[in-house]
Protein backbone atom coordinates (compact mmCIF):
# COMPACT_ATOMS: atom_id res chain seq x y z
CA UNK A 1 0.00 0.00 0.00
CA UNK A 2 1.35 3.36 -0.66
CA UNK A 3 2.21 5.87 2.11
CA UNK A 4 4.37 8.67 1.65
CA UNK A 5 3.47 9.85 5.00
CA UNK A 6 6.51 10.08 7.88
CA UNK A 7 6.06 10.47 11.77
CA UNK A 8 8.88 13.03 12.26
CA UNK A 9 10.65 15.67 10.28
CA UNK A 10 14.02 14.35 11.94
CA UNK A 11 12.80 10.64 10.07
CA UNK A 12 12.15 12.06 7.24
CA UNK A 13 15.78 14.10 6.16
CA UNK A 14 17.85 11.19 7.88
CA UNK A 15 16.17 8.84 5.16
CA UNK A 16 17.09 11.25 2.17
CA UNK A 17 19.94 10.04 0.44
CA UNK A 18 19.80 12.92 -2.24
CA UNK A 19 20.01 15.67 0.70
CA UNK A 20 24.36 15.36 1.04
CA UNK A 21 27.47 18.06 0.56
CA UNK A 22 26.95 20.24 -2.48
CA UNK A 23 23.12 19.08 -3.60
CA UNK A 24 20.94 21.37 -5.74
CA UNK A 25 17.96 22.10 -2.96
CA UNK A 26 14.44 23.98 -4.17
CA UNK A 27 12.80 25.46 -1.51
CA UNK A 28 9.31 26.82 -2.10
CA UNK A 29 8.32 30.40 -0.73
CA UNK A 30 7.25 33.67 -1.07
CA UNK A 31 8.85 35.78 1.60
CA UNK A 32 7.45 34.39 4.60
CA UNK A 33 4.46 32.73 2.54
CA UNK A 34 4.48 29.07 1.80
CA UNK A 35 8.28 28.33 3.18
CA UNK A 36 8.94 24.74 4.58
CA UNK A 37 10.31 26.79 8.19
CA UNK A 38 10.11 23.41 9.91
CA UNK A 39 11.70 21.22 7.37
CA UNK A 40 14.45 23.24 6.80
CA UNK A 41 15.18 23.81 10.26
CA UNK A 42 15.58 20.26 10.54
CA UNK A 43 17.65 19.96 7.61
CA UNK A 44 19.62 22.60 9.27
CA UNK A 45 20.70 19.85 12.24
CA UNK A 46 22.43 17.69 9.03
CA UNK A 47 25.09 20.56 8.80
CA UNK A 48 25.61 19.72 5.30
CA UNK A 49 27.88 21.89 3.45
CA UNK A 50 27.82 23.50 -0.01
CA UNK A 51 24.57 23.81 -0.80
CA UNK A 52 23.10 25.11 -3.78
CA UNK A 53 19.58 26.59 -2.78
CA UNK A 54 17.41 28.17 -5.26
CA UNK A 55 14.49 30.12 -4.03
CA UNK A 56 12.66 33.40 -5.05
CA UNK A 57 14.20 35.47 -1.80
CA UNK A 58 17.21 34.49 0.45
CA UNK A 59 15.29 34.68 3.54
CA UNK A 60 14.71 36.86 6.65
CA UNK A 61 15.37 36.87 10.23
CA UNK A 62 17.20 34.41 11.60
CA UNK A 63 14.43 31.70 10.65
CA UNK A 64 13.61 29.83 7.89
CA UNK A 65 15.83 29.47 5.09
CA UNK A 66 17.66 32.09 6.97
CA UNK A 67 19.00 29.38 9.66
CA UNK A 68 20.18 27.78 6.75
CA UNK A 69 22.36 30.47 5.53
CA UNK A 70 23.53 30.83 9.23
CA UNK A 71 23.97 27.51 9.78
CA UNK A 72 26.36 27.78 7.21
CA UNK A 73 25.37 25.01 4.79
CA UNK A 74 24.93 27.30 1.24
CA UNK A 75 27.32 28.11 -0.95
CA UNK A 76 25.29 29.34 -3.64
CA UNK A 77 21.96 31.04 -4.07
CA UNK A 78 19.85 31.23 -6.66
CA UNK A 79 17.17 33.61 -6.39
CA UNK A 80 15.41 36.99 -7.68
CA UNK A 81 15.01 39.15 -4.77
CA UNK A 82 17.60 38.61 -1.26
CA UNK A 83 17.14 42.01 -0.44
CA UNK A 84 13.79 41.38 1.43
CA UNK A 85 13.49 43.49 4.53
CA UNK A 86 15.19 41.73 7.18
CA UNK A 87 17.51 39.71 5.20
CA UNK A 88 20.51 40.40 6.79
CA UNK A 89 21.99 36.99 7.49
CA UNK A 90 22.25 37.12 3.15
CA UNK A 91 23.60 40.25 3.59
CA UNK A 92 26.44 39.70 5.53
CA UNK A 93 27.73 36.42 3.87
CA UNK A 94 26.63 38.39 0.50
CA UNK A 95 28.97 41.55 1.82
CA UNK A 96 32.34 39.03 3.13
CA UNK A 97 32.39 36.94 0.24
CA UNK A 98 30.80 33.52 1.55
CA UNK A 99 28.01 33.04 -0.98
CA UNK A 100 27.73 33.04 -4.39
CA UNK A 101 24.68 34.37 -6.31
CA UNK A 102 22.76 33.98 -9.44
CA UNK A 103 19.87 36.36 -9.71
CA UNK A 104 17.23 35.33 -12.53
CA UNK A 105 14.17 37.41 -13.33
CA UNK A 106 11.16 36.05 -11.41
CA UNK A 107 9.61 34.13 -14.14
CA UNK A 108 12.45 33.10 -15.44
CA UNK A 109 13.51 31.59 -12.20
CA UNK A 110 10.04 29.64 -12.47
CA UNK A 111 10.20 28.55 -15.69
CA UNK A 112 13.28 26.99 -15.82
CA UNK A 113 12.03 25.31 -12.64
CA UNK A 114 8.76 24.22 -14.62
CA UNK A 115 10.57 23.53 -17.25
CA UNK A 116 12.95 21.05 -15.23
CA UNK A 117 10.22 19.16 -14.18
CA UNK A 118 8.78 18.89 -17.60
CA UNK A 119 11.65 17.38 -19.09
CA UNK A 120 12.24 20.14 -20.73
CA UNK A 121 15.89 21.24 -20.91
CA UNK A 122 15.61 24.85 -22.53
CA UNK A 123 13.33 27.45 -24.03
CA UNK A 124 13.40 31.05 -25.07
CA UNK A 125 12.15 34.06 -23.56
CA UNK A 126 11.77 37.85 -24.13
CA UNK A 127 12.64 38.38 -19.98
CA UNK A 128 16.05 40.28 -19.62
CA UNK A 129 17.11 40.38 -23.41
CA UNK A 130 19.25 43.73 -23.63
CA UNK A 131 20.06 43.45 -19.95
CA UNK A 132 22.72 42.87 -17.89
CA UNK A 133 21.36 39.58 -16.78
CA UNK A 134 21.11 38.15 -20.39
CA UNK A 135 24.86 38.73 -20.61
CA UNK A 136 26.62 35.28 -22.16
CA UNK A 137 23.80 33.95 -22.93
CA UNK A 138 22.18 32.52 -26.20
CA UNK A 139 20.20 34.57 -28.20
CA UNK A 140 17.52 34.16 -30.88
CA UNK A 141 15.24 35.92 -33.22
CA UNK A 142 11.47 34.86 -33.50
CA UNK A 143 9.44 36.58 -35.40
CA UNK A 144 11.29 39.69 -35.37
CA UNK A 145 11.60 39.73 -32.08
CA UNK A 146 14.82 38.62 -29.75
CA UNK A 147 14.53 35.96 -27.71
CA UNK A 148 17.38 34.88 -24.56
CA UNK A 149 17.74 31.23 -24.05
CA UNK A 150 17.37 29.85 -20.58
CA UNK A 151 18.48 26.35 -18.81
CA UNK A 152 16.45 24.40 -17.32
CA UNK A 153 17.01 23.68 -13.25
CA UNK A 154 16.96 19.92 -11.89
CA UNK A 155 17.42 19.69 -8.38
CA UNK A 156 18.49 16.59 -6.16
CA UNK A 157 15.82 17.86 -3.27
CA UNK A 158 12.50 20.23 -3.14
CA UNK A 159 11.59 21.11 -0.08
CA UNK A 160 8.02 22.45 0.03
CA UNK A 161 4.81 23.27 2.22
CA UNK A 162 1.13 22.32 1.22
CA UNK A 163 -1.91 23.00 3.45
CA UNK A 164 -3.79 19.20 2.84
CA UNK A 165 -1.81 15.54 1.50
CA UNK A 166 -3.19 12.46 1.74
CA UNK A 167 -1.41 9.15 1.41
CA UNK A 168 -0.82 9.29 -2.10
CA UNK A 169 1.05 12.56 -1.71
CA UNK A 170 -2.01 14.79 -3.81
CA UNK A 171 -1.73 18.60 -2.32
CA UNK A 172 -3.33 21.94 -1.73
CA UNK A 173 -1.98 24.88 -0.76
CA UNK A 174 -3.15 28.00 1.14
CA UNK A 175 -3.57 30.96 -0.57
CA UNK A 176 -0.76 32.95 -2.32
CA UNK A 177 1.29 30.01 0.05
CA UNK A 178 1.17 28.29 -3.37
CA UNK A 179 3.46 30.24 -5.49
CA UNK A 180 6.45 28.26 -5.98
CA UNK A 181 5.62 25.13 -4.04
CA UNK A 182 3.90 23.10 -6.98
CA UNK A 183 6.27 23.71 -9.53
CA UNK A 184 9.45 22.89 -7.55
CA UNK A 185 7.69 19.79 -6.05
CA UNK A 186 7.81 18.59 -9.85
CA UNK A 187 11.67 19.32 -10.54
CA UNK A 188 13.77 16.98 -8.06
CA UNK A 189 14.88 13.76 -7.78
CA UNK A 190 13.43 13.43 -4.33
CA UNK A 191 10.07 16.10 -2.80
CA UNK A 192 10.09 16.35 0.47
CA UNK A 193 6.56 18.04 1.70
CA UNK A 194 6.04 19.60 5.12
CA UNK A 195 2.20 19.60 5.40
CA UNK A 196 -0.40 21.36 7.92
CA UNK A 197 -3.09 18.37 7.91
CA UNK A 198 -3.33 15.09 6.30
CA UNK A 199 -6.92 14.33 5.12
CA UNK A 200 -7.93 10.71 4.31
CA UNK A 201 -8.92 12.05 0.52
CA UNK A 202 -8.17 15.16 -0.98
CA UNK A 203 -11.00 15.39 -3.76
CA UNK A 204 -9.77 14.63 -7.28
CA UNK A 205 -10.91 17.97 -8.44
CA UNK A 206 -9.41 19.67 -5.98
CA UNK A 207 -5.50 18.60 -6.00
CA UNK A 208 -3.67 21.05 -7.12
CA UNK A 209 0.31 18.73 -7.08
CA UNK A 210 -0.59 15.24 -8.02
CA UNK A 211 1.03 12.44 -5.60
CA UNK A 212 3.36 11.09 -8.66
CA UNK A 213 5.44 14.58 -7.74
CA UNK A 214 5.97 13.66 -3.90
CA UNK A 215 8.00 11.59 -2.63
CA UNK A 216 7.62 12.16 1.60
CA UNK A 217 5.97 14.20 3.63
CA UNK A 218 5.19 15.26 7.26
CA UNK A 219 2.09 16.81 9.35
CA UNK A 220 3.37 19.83 11.08
CA UNK A 221 0.08 21.11 12.44
CA UNK A 222 -2.29 23.90 11.64
CA UNK A 223 0.01 27.48 12.27
CA UNK B 1 2.31 79.63 -9.61
CA UNK B 2 3.01 75.60 -10.65
CA UNK B 3 1.18 72.77 -8.64
CA UNK B 4 3.20 69.66 -8.78
CA UNK B 5 1.07 66.75 -8.38
CA UNK B 6 1.01 64.91 -5.00
CA UNK B 7 1.43 60.67 -5.47
CA UNK B 8 -2.27 60.30 -4.55
CA UNK B 9 -2.80 62.52 -7.48
CA UNK B 10 -0.91 60.56 -10.01
CA UNK B 11 -2.20 57.49 -8.78
CA UNK B 12 -6.03 59.19 -9.17
CA UNK B 13 -5.34 60.16 -12.83
CA UNK B 14 -3.42 56.70 -13.68
CA UNK B 15 -6.45 54.70 -12.39
CA UNK B 16 -8.68 57.19 -14.38
CA UNK B 17 -6.72 56.66 -17.56
CA UNK B 18 -7.00 52.12 -17.24
CA UNK B 19 -9.33 51.50 -20.07
CA UNK B 20 -12.80 49.43 -19.41
CA UNK B 21 -11.34 46.74 -22.04
CA UNK B 22 -12.21 46.50 -25.98
CA UNK B 23 -15.27 44.36 -25.24
CA UNK B 24 -18.33 44.93 -23.37
CA UNK B 25 -17.55 44.42 -19.70
CA UNK B 26 -14.41 43.00 -20.24
CA UNK B 27 -12.30 45.27 -17.97
CA UNK B 28 -8.32 45.04 -17.65
CA UNK B 29 -6.35 43.07 -16.26
CA UNK B 30 -3.35 45.17 -14.30
CA UNK B 31 -0.32 44.45 -12.29
CA UNK B 32 0.86 46.93 -10.32
CA UNK B 33 4.71 47.16 -8.97
CA UNK B 34 5.85 48.18 -5.41
CA UNK B 35 5.71 50.99 -4.08
CA UNK B 36 3.92 53.91 -5.51
CA UNK B 37 2.12 52.29 -8.34
CA UNK B 38 0.11 49.97 -5.13
CA UNK B 39 -1.37 53.28 -4.55
CA UNK B 40 -3.61 53.24 -8.07
CA UNK B 41 -5.96 50.52 -6.17
CA UNK B 42 -7.08 53.04 -3.76
CA UNK B 43 -8.69 55.13 -6.76
CA UNK B 44 -11.70 52.75 -8.41
CA UNK B 45 -13.54 54.42 -10.83
CA UNK B 46 -17.12 54.53 -11.11
CA UNK B 47 -18.21 51.93 -13.54
CA UNK B 48 -15.20 50.38 -14.36
CA UNK B 49 -13.68 47.95 -12.79
CA UNK B 50 -10.30 46.32 -13.26
CA UNK B 51 -8.72 42.93 -11.84
CA UNK B 52 -5.60 43.24 -10.41
CA UNK B 53 -2.55 40.73 -10.69
CA UNK B 54 0.19 39.80 -7.81
CA UNK B 55 3.12 38.02 -9.82
CA UNK B 56 2.91 36.04 -6.47
CA UNK B 57 0.06 34.04 -7.63
CA UNK B 58 -3.05 36.04 -7.21
CA UNK B 59 -5.84 37.47 -9.19
CA UNK B 60 -8.80 40.11 -7.72
CA UNK B 61 -5.94 41.69 -4.93
CA UNK B 62 -8.08 43.70 -3.07
CA UNK B 63 -7.54 45.95 -0.33
CA UNK B 64 -5.39 45.25 3.01
CA UNK B 65 -7.45 44.32 5.63
CA UNK B 66 -8.48 45.45 8.67
CA UNK B 67 -5.88 45.72 11.70
CA UNK B 68 -6.10 42.37 13.29
CA UNK B 69 -7.31 40.60 10.23
CA UNK B 70 -4.02 40.15 8.40
CA UNK B 71 -3.62 36.19 7.06
CA UNK B 72 0.01 35.85 6.05
CA UNK B 73 -1.48 33.42 3.63
CA UNK B 74 -2.32 35.89 1.58
CA UNK B 75 0.01 38.33 1.03
CA UNK B 76 1.02 40.46 -2.26
CA UNK B 77 4.37 41.25 -4.32
CA UNK B 78 5.74 43.62 -1.89
CA UNK B 79 4.73 40.64 1.04
CA UNK B 80 2.11 42.76 2.95
CA UNK B 81 -1.64 41.56 3.82
CA UNK B 82 -4.09 41.73 1.01
CA UNK B 83 -7.65 40.04 0.34
CA UNK B 84 -9.22 38.55 -2.06
CA UNK B 85 -12.21 40.09 -4.06
CA UNK B 86 -15.25 37.88 -5.23
CA UNK B 87 -13.98 36.88 -8.50
CA UNK B 88 -10.44 36.56 -7.52
CA UNK B 89 -7.95 33.20 -7.97
CA UNK B 90 -4.80 31.56 -6.78
CA UNK B 91 -2.10 30.11 -8.77
CA UNK B 92 1.19 28.71 -8.70
CA UNK B 93 4.32 31.13 -9.98
CA UNK B 94 4.79 29.60 -13.81
CA UNK B 95 0.91 30.28 -14.28
CA UNK B 96 1.37 33.61 -13.13
CA UNK B 97 4.32 34.50 -14.90
CA UNK B 98 2.48 32.61 -18.49
CA UNK B 99 -0.06 35.72 -17.17
CA UNK B 100 2.46 38.27 -17.60
CA UNK B 101 5.06 36.76 -20.30
CA UNK B 102 1.93 35.35 -22.33
CA UNK B 103 0.59 38.94 -23.30
CA UNK B 104 -2.77 38.43 -20.55
CA UNK B 105 -2.01 41.08 -18.44
CA UNK B 106 -3.16 44.48 -20.16
CA UNK B 107 -1.47 47.00 -18.13
CA UNK B 108 2.06 46.96 -16.09
CA UNK B 109 2.38 50.05 -14.07
CA UNK B 110 5.98 50.41 -12.70
CA UNK B 111 8.29 53.16 -10.90
CA UNK B 112 11.53 53.68 -12.33
CA UNK B 113 15.05 55.42 -11.54
CA UNK B 114 15.38 56.03 -15.56
CA UNK B 115 12.95 56.16 -18.50
CA UNK B 116 14.83 57.05 -21.96
CA UNK B 117 12.86 58.14 -24.99
CA UNK B 118 13.31 55.35 -27.01
CA UNK B 119 11.28 53.75 -24.13
CA UNK B 120 14.06 51.84 -22.27
CA UNK B 121 13.94 51.36 -18.73
CA UNK B 122 16.34 50.72 -15.72
CA UNK B 123 14.66 50.49 -11.97
CA UNK B 124 15.76 47.28 -10.56
CA UNK B 125 20.05 48.02 -10.00
CA UNK B 126 21.84 50.81 -8.19
CA UNK B 127 26.10 51.65 -7.78
CA UNK B 128 26.69 50.07 -4.50
CA UNK B 129 27.33 47.49 -2.61
CA UNK B 130 23.63 45.88 -1.89
CA UNK B 131 23.26 42.35 -3.50
CA UNK B 132 21.49 43.29 -6.68
CA UNK B 133 17.62 42.27 -6.56
CA UNK B 134 15.15 42.02 -9.82
CA UNK B 135 11.98 40.22 -8.39
CA UNK B 136 9.67 40.02 -11.48
CA UNK B 137 10.31 43.49 -13.25
CA UNK B 138 12.42 42.14 -16.57
CA UNK B 139 9.49 39.94 -16.83
CA UNK B 140 6.48 42.35 -16.51
CA UNK B 141 8.33 44.44 -19.39
CA UNK B 142 8.65 41.63 -21.92
CA UNK B 143 5.22 40.58 -21.43
CA UNK B 144 2.59 43.25 -20.45
CA UNK B 145 0.42 44.58 -23.03
CA UNK B 146 1.65 48.49 -22.12
CA UNK B 147 3.68 49.50 -19.36
CA UNK B 148 3.27 52.65 -17.73
CA UNK B 149 5.79 54.28 -15.45
CA UNK B 150 4.81 56.42 -12.19
CA UNK B 151 7.54 58.96 -11.41
CA UNK B 152 6.53 60.96 -8.26
CA UNK B 153 8.71 63.47 -9.10
CA UNK B 154 9.62 64.27 -12.65
CA UNK B 155 13.32 64.96 -11.55
CA UNK B 156 15.89 62.85 -8.90
CA UNK B 157 16.40 64.70 -5.37
CA UNK B 158 19.85 65.79 -6.52
CA UNK B 159 18.05 67.78 -10.39
CA UNK B 160 19.08 64.72 -12.31
CA UNK B 161 16.49 63.65 -14.73
CA UNK B 162 14.81 60.47 -14.75
CA UNK B 163 14.11 61.17 -17.91
CA UNK B 164 16.60 61.20 -20.55
CA UNK B 165 17.93 60.08 -23.53
CA UNK B 166 19.44 56.86 -23.00
CA UNK B 167 19.29 55.41 -19.26
CA UNK B 168 23.27 54.83 -17.61
CA UNK B 169 21.36 52.29 -15.10
CA UNK B 170 21.77 49.11 -16.06
CA UNK B 171 18.33 48.20 -17.69
CA UNK B 172 14.87 46.37 -16.98
CA UNK B 173 14.09 46.10 -20.38
CA UNK B 174 14.71 47.68 -24.04
CA UNK B 175 12.06 49.67 -25.64
CA UNK B 176 9.50 48.66 -23.28
CA UNK B 177 7.93 51.99 -21.81
CA UNK B 178 4.35 53.23 -23.52
CA UNK B 179 3.68 56.35 -21.30
CA UNK B 180 4.89 57.90 -18.47
CA UNK B 181 2.91 59.69 -14.94
CA UNK B 182 4.66 62.23 -13.20
CA UNK B 183 3.83 65.25 -10.38
CA UNK B 184 4.05 67.38 -13.85
CA UNK B 185 3.36 65.37 -16.70
CA UNK B 186 1.88 63.27 -19.04
CA UNK B 187 4.37 61.83 -21.77
CA UNK B 188 3.39 59.25 -24.38
CA UNK B 189 6.57 57.30 -25.23
CA UNK B 190 6.56 57.21 -29.29
CA UNK B 191 8.26 55.90 -32.18
CA UNK B 192 9.02 59.61 -32.73
CA UNK B 193 10.03 60.28 -29.27
CA UNK B 194 8.37 61.87 -26.39
CA UNK B 195 5.07 63.40 -26.69
CA UNK B 196 3.65 65.49 -23.76
CA UNK B 197 -0.37 65.29 -23.75
CA UNK B 198 -1.41 66.43 -20.11
CA UNK B 199 0.83 68.91 -17.85
CA UNK B 200 0.48 70.54 -15.36
CA UNK B 201 -1.34 74.15 -15.13
CA UNK B 202 1.35 76.71 -14.94
CA UNK B 203 4.23 75.21 -16.21
CA UNK B 204 5.67 76.79 -19.84
CA UNK B 205 7.16 73.96 -22.31
CA UNK B 206 10.23 75.41 -21.60
CA UNK B 207 10.62 74.82 -17.76
CA UNK B 208 9.30 71.34 -18.66
CA UNK B 209 11.93 70.84 -21.17
CA UNK B 210 14.04 72.32 -18.75
CA UNK B 211 13.24 69.14 -16.24
CA UNK B 212 13.59 67.07 -19.16
CA UNK B 213 16.45 64.94 -20.35
CA UNK B 214 15.05 64.44 -24.16
CA UNK B 215 13.67 66.41 -26.38
CA UNK B 216 9.86 66.85 -26.13
CA UNK B 217 6.78 67.64 -28.53
CA UNK B 218 3.64 68.77 -26.87
CA UNK B 219 0.55 66.96 -28.10
CA UNK B 220 -2.44 69.33 -29.07
CA UNK B 221 -4.19 68.08 -25.91
CA UNK B 222 -1.72 69.73 -23.85
CA UNK B 223 -1.74 73.39 -25.96
CA UNK B 224 -4.85 74.37 -24.20
CA UNK B 225 -3.51 74.34 -21.07
CA UNK B 226 -0.42 76.07 -22.18
CA UNK B 227 -2.29 78.77 -23.80
CA UNK B 228 -3.70 79.40 -20.84
CA UNK B 229 -7.15 78.71 -21.28
CA UNK B 230 -7.62 75.50 -19.24
CA UNK B 231 -5.81 76.79 -16.56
Amino acid sequence: MIDKRVSTLADMVADCPDLRDGAIVLIGGFGDAGVPEKLIETICELGLRNLTVVSNNAGSGDYGLASLLKAGCVGKMVCSFPRSAGSIIFEELYAAGKIELEIVPQGTLAERIRAGGAGIPAFYTATGFGTPLAQGKETREFDGRHYVMERAIRADVALIHARTADRWGNLTYPKTARNFNPIMAMAAATTLAEVRRFVDNVAPEEVVTPGIFVTRMVEIGER
Amino acid sequence: MVKALSSEDIARRVARDIPNGAYVNLGAYVNLGIGMPMLVADYPVPGREFVLHSENGLLGMGPAPAAGEEDMDLINAGKQAVTILPGGSYFHHADSFAMIRGGHIDISILGAYQVAANGDLANWALPGPKPPAVGGAMDLVAGARQVWVMLATHVAKDGAHKIVERCDLPLTGLNCVHRVYSDLAVIDITPKGLVVTDMVAGLSAEELEAKTGAPLAFAESCRALLSGRAA
